[in-house]
């Protein structure tokens, strides 16, 4: 299945003439991004991995303390709970954001006039910051939801779906222009076959277009899956994890948090808690990490073998 | 038969009209809202100003000196960041990959997984310690924060012009090379203007993501003295007291406008940008 390497170990060796002068100007082409990617990345990366396993306040006083951090996270109810509460957010937007950029791709390449507008407002709110959109939209569902004598914070599930929505307005116009890439490069005699077979336009859509989509439903499922889990600006400008529920024993739980942001708030509210919040964020990336792979793996095999 | 289609795609074209309309209500009622005066956008959110709720520019005037920090020193901030940044990743690490592609020892491959690898990191994995590490190489100003950007989005562009490079015959470098060209010249001279469209689309991306970025910035830079957009909005917005909301959305306007602008004229390297990258990814 993977003949690339083949291909580029034979470039590299006849290629001696072009690498040679290449690798000796390494100062120039290679260095600058070097070392601001260990600056960057693999310092910080590598830190982060040691701080979780201290306890600290500032990375120079941080004192060993093995894997505590790790148990204590894995016993906070306010972790415990934005795990939940993003599983689900990711499950409802994942499949609301990529039926609806279907939908939409599916007419918009039918051939209809005006599709290129349409394209381009569809994929406008992509241009606006997260933390701008959900301040608009704070603003629209407490117009709404002021005629009701209520407002947004007041109840969990508002914020909920309003995040849903928020994140819909957002990602359907980008979901959108990948789809229409996957439907526009369907080779056209394949249609046509179908059309003289005398299929239906129901029958073309699953057994033909669909399948043959299947690379584009794999990219889309995985960035929004991946988008949904890391979904920070968005949830702190809506509703900041408000409201607030206690719990027996004087927990508190802010129940419209994401993972990102309870990370974010393990961090930030006291200096108490650092290695338990970068305990957190290393699970939050393994977690991560483990989603993209295996979700990659699994949609990849479902794909029309070409 | 061609009638009827003629008329269901005419259908299509009116509902799609429709559905276009509700889609851009959201920045119509920024809009409106930032010439009402800050009491009337809860109360009456949704209605046009009217000669009571009026108040002409007075929310831009306000919005520019709002919350003690001139908002036009933010777009600065913000657009040079955005310019800075962008141009150090696409130079840096288009170079690094060709370098990666062409030379591929061991370095290059290792260089080339971290970056892969890199892609799948959160932010928040990292975010403590880049700000600390940030703060300590004092690259905590507008003007060195682009190294920053161009550690952490490196693993995205070199991703992406890896993948380009590779699809560019060698025969045409080493013609170079033959006729006496050296590295340095090959790659401004031959490789660097064939890249002109996929610099195009990790250009958008980077744009993108950095002109919207909110917790690095926010983390990284000295925020007594140095604020990008988002930080602004955010700082208006957040616990500080009492918010005007009239003031909010007129800096909110003031800040979507030039974007659209922009994108209303480069929309089609847009998309195409976007639609590249995730066939890539």
């Amino acid at each position: 299945m993977k003949k690339k390497k083949n291909k580029a170990s034979a470039a590299s060796v006849n290629g001696r003439l072009v690498s040679k002068p290449i690798q000796r100007c390494f100062p120039i082409f290679m260095l600058p991004t070097f070392i601001a990617f260990c600056i960057g990345f693999v310092w910080p990366f590598v830190q982060g991995i040691y701080l979780s396993l201290c306890k600290f306040t500032t990375p120079k006083n941080a004192t060993f303390v093995g894997v505590a951090n790790y148990l204590t996270a894995l016993q906070d109810s306010g972790f415990r709970y934005s795990f939940g509460y993003t599983t689900i957010f990711a499950i409802v937007s994942i499949l609301s954001i990529n039926v609806l950029a279907f939908i939409v791709a599916y007419f918009l390449t039918q051939n209809i006039k005006g599709a290129n507008i349409f394209r381009t407002v569809f994929f406008m709110p992509n241009l606006i910051g997260g933390i701008v959109l959900g301040y608009i939209w704070s603003m629209i569902f407490d117009g709404i939801l002021q005629r009701y004598g209520t407002f947004l914070l007041a109840e969990t599930k508002y914020g909920f779906w309003g995040l849903v929505i928020l994140m819909c307005w957002q990602q359907v116009g980008y979901m959108m222009i990948i789809y229409i890439a996957g439907l526009q490069s369907i080779p056209e005699d394949m249609m046509e076959a179908a059309k003289i077979d005398g299929a239906t336009k129901m029958q073309t859509l699953f057994k033909i277009t669909i399948p043959n989509v299947m690379s584009s439903i794999t990219i889309c499922v995985f960035l929004t899956l991946t988008n949904s889990f890391k979904l920070f600006d968005q949830n702190l400008a809506l509703t900041g994890g408000m409201p607030v529920k206690f719990g027996e024993g004087g927990s508190m739980v802010n129940t419209t948090e994401m993972l990102a942001l309870n990370i974010y708030s393990t961090f930030y509210t006291g200096a108490n808690s650092r290695g338990i919040a970068q305990a957190k964020a290393v699970l939050f990336f393994v977690l991560v990490a483990i989603l993209a792979l295996a979700q990659l793996k699994f949609t990849r095999e479902k794909e029309v073998q070409q | 038969m061609k009638e009827k289609r003629d008329f269901g795609s005419k259908m299509l074209t009116v509902i799609f009209a429709v559905i276009s309309v509700v889609y851009l209500i959201p920045i119509f009622e920024v809009l409106i809202n930032s010439f009402k005066a800050n009491s009337y956008v809860n109360t009456e959110t949704f209605a046009l100003p009217n000669s009571e709720s009026f108040v002409g520019w007075a929310n831009y005037i306000k919005g520019m000196t709002f919350g003690n920090y001139p908002f036009l020193k933010s777009v600065f901030f913000s657009l040079f960041i955005t310019v800075v940044s962008t141009a150090l990743i696409l130079l840096c690490t288009s170079m690094a990959a060709w370098y990666i592609v062409r030379v591929n020892d061991l370095f290059s491959k290792i260089m080339y997984y971290l970056c892969i690898f890199s892609m799948i990191v959160p932010f928040q994995m990292v975010m403590f310690t880049l700000s600390s590490t940030a703060d300590m190489l004092k690259l905590n100003t507008p003007w060195t924060i682009p190294i920053v950007y161009l550690g952490f989005g490196a693993g995205l562009a070199v991703f992406m012009f890896t993948g380009f490079i590779k699809s560019i015959p060698l025969e045409i470098e080493e013609a170079a090379a033959i006729d006496g060209c050296g590295a340095i010249s090959t790659y401004f001279k031959v490789v660097f203007p064939m890249m002109k469209s996929i610099l195009i689309s990790v250009g958008v991306l980077e744009v993108m993501w950095i002109w919207n970025d909110y917790l690095l910035p926010y983390l990284v830079l000295d925020r007594t003295k140095y604020m990008t957009i988002p930080i602004h909005v955010q700082y208006l917005k957040g616990s500080y007291g009492t918010v005007d909301l009239g003031a909010t959305m007129a800096v909110i306007m003031i800040s979507i406008i030039p974007v659209i602008i922009v994108y209303l004229f480069c929309q089609k390297y847009i998309i195409k940008g976007v639609a590249a990258g995730a066939v890539k990814g």
